[in-house]
């Protein structure tokens, strides 16, 4: 009898492992695409797993045409956009200032970004807060309150620090000043660190549905990931929806062939598109993003 | 030399230096502000828990009541059932979950081929990047009554014949919390640990491989204790965290009203009380009862981690 060698089994068993793992982790995307590309009415009769049936464009063109949805894919752009660009340029320059080891009352300063990251008020007390601050129902709560990430600030910090020094000193001779140094010298070569804590913001944004759903009443200010959540919890997908569609096409009979599911699974593949896109190619950063904010202690 | 030691007991020569270094202070002043709006005036809830505080007459008109709010929680008959639901979820994140990217860490190690290994990570990492909204809708489509995958697999391979309501059965409910958690998190966790690998030095493991050492022993006693560092670091973190059993993921897992029963833990019961019922000053009390316990369970955590030789302070 052959003898097996054990380092052999060992690896047909990890790669055995990978693959399966793999499928686990991209069949509930592939499954909500095929449904979200099947006619919903196809879709109750059951069996739809890994290809459609009953091929149509019918579910995203009523997502597409629906004002709701619409408009909080437009707010969540606006919202990714507009918090990120201030909360990154605001916590990179607070980084800069404490990555200085001249700067007065620094020590005092690291102890007290530090203190927050383990104690909390907690959520009613800053509930509280911003509607003492008049933020209640306004784009500005999604963008305010998460300007200064202490997280973000210790990275970008590190980072700075371990900067050449004579490439500042250089720009300082040059008669720069530290906001024209960390401008025109600093922000300049550091991309990979922009770009890593940048998409971790932008991701954190474009995914927030929590904030919206507790300060925000306004229909034309919820970000599309807390109206996908009204409508996953109420299981009623807005029959507004499907009459406004309707009534724009002007035929009934095509709106049969759509369904609460199969609406369901195009809008949360929508709310998903802008993630997929970017993230390849930010892929070779974060890795790296993750190992600085990882042993920042 | 002489100027920058003396400084101390001149004041003069300090606000010299400030205003000196004014454009470098303008960097941080605001930043300081926002943390000290956002971060430091919400600890008024520390305070605020032993008030019955009214939102009209604000923090300085609201009476003290002492510890009323704490025996209230204490003697309310959510009490037992929310710490338990929160103590085993978190036991059980930490017991399956935290080992979970560990793991497969350790496999992704073992597998030589490069491309192979990048595509694996890749398609690990990407459910990180998924909202807890899209990974519910997810839970939800795979787990449904009526034409779900899973009723649909379970009925082919014949072990089940009438479709099960997974969302609507609280036996079920834990294994799919800590399932769906480790799906989203796995490979994202896993980075720490496989840049911690690939600082080990290669020779130890030529050494092992001269000696006649399988690959299995070569994790056992290469690998693992190399990276051991860092699994304790993440072990106190996870420790000191513990009683945050999970917010969003329950939030919107635990639709059924028949799972309150063992999904209600101290966050979720927070969110009820305060921001639905609008009991401010109760709500603020349980949670500081949990910010209390963290901080006792991250002290622990760490001085034992400190016994072995590590500790995050």
């Amino acid at each position: 009898m052959k003898t097996i060698n054990p380092d052999r089994i060992f690896m047909i068993l990890i790669y055995a492992f990978l693959i399966v793992m793999s499928f686990v982790m991209l069949y509930p995307f592939w499954n909500s695409i095929v449904i979200s590309f099947n006619t919903g009415s196809d879709t109750s009769l059951g069996g739809i797993t890994f290809w459609p049936r009953e091929f149509t464009l019918e579910n995203y063109k009523v997502v597409f045409q629906d004002k709701r949805m619409m408009s909080g894919f437009v707010i969540s752009i606006l919202r990714t956009i507009i918090g990120t660009a201030i909360s990154i340029t605001c916590t990179a320059i607070f980084a800069y200032g404490m990555s200085k080891k001249q700067l007065i009352g620094r020590k005092y300063f690291m102890i007290m970004c530090i203190i927050t990251m383990y104690f909390s008020g907690g959520l009613i007390p800053a509930y509280l807060i911003n509607r003492e601050l008049g933020l209640m129902d306004s784009f500005w709560v999604m963008v305010i309150p998460n300007i200064i990430s202490v997280w973000n600030m210790i990275i970008f910090r590190t980072f700075f620090v371990e900067l050449p020094e004579g490439l500042e000193e250089s720009a300082k001779i040059d008669g720069c000043g530290n906001w024209r140094t960390f401008f025109s010298i600093v922000v300049p070569i550091s991309g990979p660190v922009f770009a890593t804590l940048s998409l971790f913001a932008a991701v954190w944004h474009w995914n927030d549905w929590f904030t919206a759903s507790i300060y925000i009443t306004s229909d034309h200010l919820m970000p599309i990931q807390t109206l996908l959540q009204q409508i996953l919890s109420s299981n009623i997908m807005s029959e507004q929806m499907m009459q406004t569609n309707a009534a724009a096409q002007g035929h009934m009979a095509s709106m049969q062939n759509v369904t609460t599911k199969s609406l369901t699974m195009s809008t949360m593949l929508v709310a998903t598109i802008p993630i997929l896109l970017i993230y390849p190619f930010l892929q070779k950063y974060f890795t790296k993003g993750v190992m600085i904010g990882s042993i920042k202690e | 030399m002489a100027a920058a030691m003396s400084y101390k007991g001149d004041k003069k020569s300090f606000w010299v230096r400030y205003i000196a270094q004014i454009d470098l202070q303008l960097m941080v002043i605001p930043a300081l502000l926002l943390i000290f709006i956002f971060a430091y005036l919400p600890m008024y809830g520390v305070l605020m828990s032993f008030q019955d505080y009214d939102i009209f007459g604000g923090f300085f008109n609201s009476p003290w009541v002492g510890l009323k709010h704490f025996k209230m929680f204490f003697d309310s008959p959510e009490f037992w059932n929310v710490m338990r639901n929160t103590v085993v979820i978190s036991f059980l994140r930490l017991l399956i979950g935290f080992p979970a990217p560990i793991i497969l860490a350790l496999i992704l190690n073992e597998v030589a081929h490069v491309r192979f290994k990048r595509i694996i990570q890749t398609i690990s990492y990407l459910p990180h990047f998924l909202s807890w909204v899209i990974v519910s809708g997810f839970v939800m489509s795979i787990l449904a009554t009526e034409n779900g995958s899973l009723n649909i697999l379970l009925d082919k391979i014949n072990l089940i014949h009438e479709p099960i309501n997974f969302l609507a059965i609280p036996n079920y409910f834990w294994g799919i919390l800590i399932s769906t958690g480790i799906w989203k998190e796995i490979g994202f966790s896993a980075i720490v640990y496989i840049a911690a690998i690939a600082g080990i030095n290669p020779e130890v493991y030529e050494a092992a491989s001269i000696d006649g050492a399988s690959r299995l022993k070569k994790i056992l006693y290469i690998t693992i204790p190399g990276i051991s560092g860092v699994i304790i670091i993440f072990m106190i973190l996870a420790v000191g965290d513990i009683l945050s059993a999970g917010f969003e993921d329950i939030l919107l897992l635990a639709k059924n009203p028949v799972l309150q029963d063992v999904s209600d833990v101290i966050d979720t019961y927070v969110y009820r009380v305060g921001i639905k019922n609008s009991r401010f000053s109760y709500a603020a009390a349980v949670g500081l009862y949990k910010s209390l316990i963290s901080v006792v369970l991250l002290t622990i955590a760490n001085a034992t981690a400190r016994k072995l030789g590590r500790s995050l302070w």
